[in-house]
């Protein structure tokens, strides 16, 4: 267990990397701040947790990952490309013209993926659907959603919340990337959704907090059986923009060109943390 | 259209909903892909059958119908055919983002399946009525729209469209359209049908309309104009040539529609006519870009000039002017 945890931290090191250089090498931004809050959650999902075939990802039985909250699409890209979906090369044409990695998922230029997404509230309808009809064929792929907090603020997230419980959806875990932050400030400011576990557990959700930049617990809590046929909610308590000091848990890491100096910082703090490990 | 020589059609009389209703549940036993969907509307969009053929393979997502678009994209990740059904003005409104960017961006095979079109839900009025679904799906890439004219078209556009491989909308009535087609037949995806090649003037229409203007036309007959009727029920893709090859032997051209004039067929028939540099005189006829009060169907169409005598005196103002 202890080798897992140090084997799925280097490659969530690895992924924080990945977007620190993308975000200083790319033209105009990246969200860079709710990118670094999913390091360790891609890591032990593509890693560890879900049932891919990177030469095959078409396969039937594979698990579905559905990235709803689509500005992730660093973070995603970077696991992906480290896991042998494409080659880790593209990342250094982010953003550029029509390349197949983008501010927001497109299917249609990314192999491997599930869905294309970017408008927030709309992954976890397509997530439960999926559900359904995995449930449909008794297959025994599981499907994830990580979903944003802001996200939550759409009303069509809490249609699936529903639909979910209702048809006893244990086939589905959603993972919350829980910043604390929409674009606009802090969520308990702007629009607030504490108390989020109760509200989540009164929608007949079976709901676990975690530490989401914690191996150990997000492994803990993936592997978790739900009780009563209830589908799974993870509420990973994240840091928006987690290693860039100027930035770190603050609104400001939302979106933004790091300076070079800012990146060289995070990537030599990264460095010296590694070696600790 | 029709090729075959059969019998009538038991779907006859039928409103198109309810013919829906029948072919899904034959569609379902060919197909086991095949899965439907309702927002809380199953019967009233007639699914019911399907729910008891298949209750495995059928979802009530409740009060949601961004949900039921949103569920219906997730389901093509498992292989399936979602048939989704709601009323049109909630498909086309309610879900529109979710319609345009879970399953057309993803360019899914999920089939819309709506119902109460136009202003067949007449005495729920405006909320109810849907005057604007024509014009938000033809506008979203990717995206087939049909809009049969009775049963019998339903059942055909059905039966062609289950292997689609893109998203498809089919718009349906809540009232029983009058019968313009008694027999089954194949129907060709894009082909306009000239129901009544008439003389100098048509009358291009879909949907519940086009049993409406072909009575029109026999009142016009009436009054010694020989007006034809062009029956478009794919409104997308639809086939400009073949258009253009009809439109050329007339010199005046009118389109009907329970849509607002806004954006529906009549808009795609004056581009085709802009585009293709035709010289004839041209007036769209439908809901003139407002929103429409209740009554009953038959006082609804009156007032609106969608019935038989309503479409007769436009078109001999048309002439006129």
């Amino acid at each position: 267990m202890e080798s897992k945890i140090k084997e799925l931290s280097k490659i969530a090191t690895l992924i924080d990397k990945d977007i620190l250089t993308t975000a200083r090498d790319c033209a105009v931004g990246i969200h860079i701040g709710g990118n670094l809050t999913l390091s360790q959650i891609m890591a032990v999902l593509f890693f560890e947790v879900a049932n891919l075939d990177p030469k095959n990802p078409h396969w039937e039985d594979r698990d579905r990952i559905i990235l709803s909250k689509g500005h992730g699409n660093v973070a995603l890209s970077s696991a992906m490309a480290r896991r042998g979906f494409f080659p880790l090369e593209e990342l250094e044409k982010f953003d550029t013209f029509n390349s197949m990695l983008s501010m927001h998922i497109d299917k249609h230029r990314m192999p491997g993926v599930e869905i294309s997404s970017g408008s927030l509230g709309h992954g976890l309808s397509v997530a439960v659907g999926a559900a359904l009809g995995a449930r449909m064929d008794k297959a025994q792929w599981q499907t994830y959603c990580i979903i944003s907090d802001g996200e939550l603020e759409e009303g069509s997230v809490w249609e699936a919340l529903m639909c979910g419980a209702n048809y006893h959806l244990d086939n589905l875990t959603v993972i919350l990337d829980r910043n604390m932050f929409t674009i606009e400030g802090p969520t308990e400011e702007t629009m607030a959704l504490e108390p989020l576990a109760e509200k989540l557990e009164a929608f007949n959700w079976f709901v676990l907090t975690v530490d989401g930049h914690n191996i150990e617990e997000l492994l803990e809590a993936f592997n978790k059986k739900s009780p009563e046929k209830k589908p799974k909610f993870i509420i990973a308590n994240t840091i928006k923009g987690r290693g860039v000091a100027s930035v770190e848990g603050k609104a400001d890491s939302h979106f933004f060109k790091i300076s070079k100096e800012d990146a060289e910082k995070a990537l030599a703090a990264l460095k010296s943390a590694d070696a600790e490990a | 259209m029709n090729d075959n020589k059969q019998t009538q059609s038991p779907l006859v009389g039928l409103p198109s909903r309810k013919a829906y209703g029948k072919v899904i549940v034959e569609l379902g036993h060919q197909n086991e892909n095949i899965v439907a969907l309702s927002a809380d509307l199953a019967g009233s969009v007639n699914l019911a059958d399907f729910a008891k053929e298949f209750p495995d393979r059928f979802i009530n997502v409740g009060v949601a119908e961004q949900d039921l678009m949103g569920i219906s994209a997730g389901l093509t990740l498992a292989g399936k055919i979602p048939y989704a059904s709601t009323y049109a003005v909630f498909a086309a409104l309610r879900a529109a983002e979710q319609v345009r960017t879970d399953i057309a961006y993803n360019n899914l095979p999920v089939r819309i399946v709506s119902s109460h079109g136009g202003i067949t839900f007449d005495v729920a009025g405006a909320t109810h009525q849907a005057l604007e679904d024509i014009a938000f799906f033809r506008t979203i890439p990717g995206m087939a729209v049909f809009s049969p004219a009775d049963a019998v078209e339903t059942a055909a556009i059905l039966r062609a469209t289950v292997d689609v491989k893109g998203p498809v909308y089919i718009r349906l009535s809540r009232v029983a359209e009058k019968t313009v087609y008694t027999e089954e037949f194949d129907y060709k995806i894009g082909q306009p049908d000239l129901l009544i090649p008439g003389e100098d003037v048509l009358m291009i229409t879909t949907g519940v309309e086009v049993g409406e203007t072909v009575d029109a036309a026999s009142l016009l007959k009436e009054r010694g104009v020989n007006a034809g009727v062009l029956n478009i029920s794919t409104i997308k893709p639809l086939d400009s040539k073949a258009v253009v090859d009809i439109l050329k032997d007339y010199k005046t051209v009118m389109t009907i529609e329970q849509h607002n004039i806004i954006n529906g067929l009549g808009s795609a028939i004056a581009e085709i006519i802009a585009e293709a540099n035709l010289n004839l005189k041209f007036y769209r006829h439908g809901i003139m870009d407002i929103f429409t009060t209740s009554g009953p169907y038959k006082d609804l169409l009156s007032y609106y000039k969608l019935d038989p005598v309503g479409i007769q005196d436009t078109l001999l103002q048309v002439l006129d002017s």
